[in-house]
């Protein structure tokens, strides 16, 4: 099992992946404050609307700026800040509209864009969008050069693979170069295909209502100026994100299903030659397995030392219980490293406390920035 | 070029409603409607008479288990039930260990169907509906033109998704001879994006301003709103942070959609086995001990103290929120299966 920090030596950007309710976003943070702790200036990114990430860092709110965590607050939590932890909410509209900005080639253009109603929905709610957004946020912040490590908490998708492939659909739906020559009557693709192209449109207007469509050749007509830049850009980020110094983190939970989730997001990244650095697994129940085959003798044991065979009983149960999710959990991990055939996957407990806030961070990072002696301890489940 | 009747308003819904639900009865659901009472099993009245229930939440926090437990409720208490799950989704069927059940309405238990909702497939009904003429449809689905269109207008999709389900959701059934169901429950896709999906139909209105898919898009919001017939369950966890964005999802749901919110189901609820005095006797056996004992002692002051945050977070959840909040406990179970499932219907109120 190796710490985090030895994971993102030399790393620029950190992306957390993985899907909804694994605890993605306070991974994230727990990464960005246990690097900055070490001396680097770190910023974390997320998408997320509900405001997770200010709360566990004492921030009121985040906004499409970065915005540094009160070093102090770290003091009050015992914790060394020695770099810098900045945060920033990602505003997905916002970098759309920015970046639309950027290339237009004129203000009329750019408004043209900014004022169609296809632009607004698609920038606002198509699925694809936000996942866009946040790596061409994290490409700007990138170039910029402010930070040493950036750590991207990506977005709930339900299926992990989203995330991958939202670039390339958004960018094959802003180019629509097969939709724009069939939006000319003229045009010449219309005419090779014939009757059928026409007959086609028309029962699509039919049902669509003709606003949309002309909505449609609008919003294309408005982007072709800008479409060579954005391919040029979408180019750029996914270099980017294949680049040696950028580390794919696949954060998981315990159960059957998580870890299935993460074996299929390894294999999509392997398959993508995207760099994988390790996969976390949050909320571990750690075994006693030193413990096993003295169970039969536990009931009797707790009834004498705690002269109470009812509450002995009781205990024992619970044992059994906690028990049982500790083998299934280290099975599962177990058939998790095998599939992808790496030492690289770090534990978490359960904790007994609810993670949000600073202190429940530095909690987690007890074991993510584990000390090779500590591990060991970790491993036999002594800490 | 009308897929759907909701035109014929409100009244006609509800009588439809009411006879279906006598002839679910008279088809031989009485049994279950007797073995649901020796059960001891009281029926869930506002919620699982409505028509149409939409499960909703953020990722990982068991909406498909609590769908799934509702309906095998609403199915024992003898109303014929479908779940369904939206993009090509299929945890449900892996719940019963069933293959992939796809596009398809597939008998998982006595009186409840599964079906995975594929927008592709939905896009293809929907217009074999609209389409009377055989010649046109089969022009449309060898045109490469429509299928780029239909990919390249935003939010058509979750559109097209919603009209099944709406079409799952009517008792005069579009697709021939199809099955009528008495309850339809939704396992809806996670929010953030959640919200967006029930918002689909209204934008959609908004973007089509004529035509047929703005008028249906109206009707879809209009099922969707209408409280007397469509509800929401919002599935949260007993921590922290999810507690607040179940807060503010039902605000959003509320203020923004207007849709109703009838249920706030917390999931994963440690039970309280141990007393306050307990955990302190245990934790000082804790300090004298080691071995088996010491660990042992040590998981049950941990369950102990999980249990209380959790109530903390209960109290917190029921402050926040206006729906009725229900309680699902935490169920010691390495995964969840059909089992667990009928565990947690019977526990459902």
């Amino acid at each position: 099992m190796p710490a985090v920090d030895e994971i993102l030596e030399g790393k620029d950007i950190c992306i957390c992946a993985g899907s909804g309710g694994v605890g993605k976003t306070t991974t994230s943070a727990a990464i960005a404050s246990g690097m900055a702790a070490r001396g680097l200036r770190v910023c974390v990114l997320t998408i997320d609307p509900a405001k997770r990430l200010a709360d566990s860092l004492g921030l009121r709110e985040l906004g499409n700026d970065a915005k540094r965590v009160d070093p102090a607050l770290f003091e009050q939590h015992g914790i060394e800040m020695k770099g810098e932890l900045w945060a920033m909410m990602l505003d997905a509209k916002a970098t759309f509209d920015d970046l639309v900005a950027r290339q237009a080639p004129d203000e009329e253009s750019r408004d043209r864009v900014l004022n169609n109603r296809i632009y607004q929905q698609i920038s606002n709610a198509l699925a694809g969008s936000q996942e866009y957004m946040a790596m061409e946020k994290l490409f700007e912040l990138h170039t910029e050069g402010r930070f040493d490590l950036l750590v991207l908490d990506t977005p709930p998708t339900r299926n992990a693979l989203d995330f991958l492939d939202a670039p390339r659909r958004l960018t094959q739906f802003i180019e629509g170069r097969s939709l724009r020559v069939f939006m000319k009557p003229t045009g010449l693709a219309a005419r090779v295909a014939g009757r059928g192209a026409s007959v086609a449109l028309s029962v699509f207007k039919r049902i669509v209502g003709f606003d949309l469509l002309a909505d449609l050749a609008e919003f294309f007509n408005a982007f072709s100026g800008m479409v060579d830049g954005f391919q040029a850009r979408a180019k750029r980020v996914n270099s980017l994100l294949s680049d040696p110094h950028t580390c794919f983190l696949v954060v998981c939970g315990p159960q059957g299903e998580p870890i299935n989730e993460a074996v299929y997001f390894h294999r999509k990244l392997v398959e993508a030659e995207l760099p994988f650095g390790g996969v976390i697994v949050n909320k571990v129940h750690y075994p006693a397995e030193r413990l096993r085959g003295e169970s039969d003798d536990l009931r009797a044991a707790l009834s004498e030392k705690l002269d109470d065979d009812d509450l002995a009983g009781r205990v024992a149960d619970n044992f059994a219980d906690y028990q049982a999710l500790a083998q299934r959990d280290a099975h599962n991990i177990e058939h998790l490293a095998a599939e992808l055939r790496t030492k690289g996957v770090i534990r978490v407990p359960y904790l007994d406390e609810d993670v949000h806030d600073l202190g429940g961070l530095a909690e987690i990072n007890r074991y993510l920035f584990a000390s090779s002696e500590r591990r060991i301890e970790i491993a036999a489940g002594r800490a | 070029m009308r897929l759907f009747n909701l035109h014929r308003g409100g009244r006609g819904l509800v009588l439809a409603a009411k006879e279906s639900h006598c002839a679910g009865i008279r088809r031989g659901a009485r049994f279950s409607c007797r073995a649901a009472k020796l059960l001891g099993i009281t029926p869930i009245p506002e919620l699982l008479d409505k028509r149409l229930v939409f499960v909703t939440g953020k990722g990982g926090v068991g909406k498909t288990t609590v769908a799934v437990a509702l309906g095998l409720r609403a199915a024992e208490e003898g109303k014929r039930t479908i779940v369904c799950e939206v993009s090509s989704q299929e945890n449900a069927s892996r719940i019963f260990a069933h293959t992939e059940v796809g596009f398809h309405e597939v008998e998982m238990a006595e009186n409840l169907w599964s079906i995975s909702i594929d927008p592709d497939e939905s896009m293809r009904e929907y217009v074999l509906l609209q389409l009377k003429v055989r010649a046109m449809r089969d022009m449309l689905f060898r045109s490469r033109i429509f299928s780029y269109l239909a990919a390249a207008t935003p939010g058509l999709k979750e559109l097209v998704t919603i009209g099944k389900i709406w079409e799952l959701a009517q008792l005069d059934r579009k697709v021939k001879s199809a099955r009528k169901y008495d309850l339809v429950i939704v396992d809806a896709p996670a929010t953030g994006h959640g919200i967006g999906f029930l918002q689909t139909p209204r934008t959609f209105a908004a973007i089509a301003r004529v035509g047929p898919i703005h008028s249906q898009a109206q009707q879809l919001d209009r099922l969707i709103t209408d409280h007397e017939h469509t509800g929401t369950a919002i599935v949260a966890l007993p921590e922290e942070m999810p507690v607040n964005e179940s807060a503010a999802l039902e605000r959003e749901l509320r203020e923004e959609m207007g849709v109703a919110v009838d249920r706030v189901y917390l999931n994963g609820l440690y039970p309280e086995r141990f007393s306050k005095e307990e955990a302190e006797r245990l934790a000082e056996l804790a300090e004298g001990e080691d071995g088996i004992v010491r660990a042992s002692a040590r998981a049950a002051i941990s369950e102990h103290g999980r249990a209380r945050s959790q109530r903390a977070q209960l109290a917190r959840l029921r402050r926040r929120v206006e729906a009725p909040v229900k309680t699902l406990p935490f169920l010691f179970e390495p995964e969840l299966g059909a089992e667990g499932a009928q565990q947690l219907a019977r526990r459902l109120n």
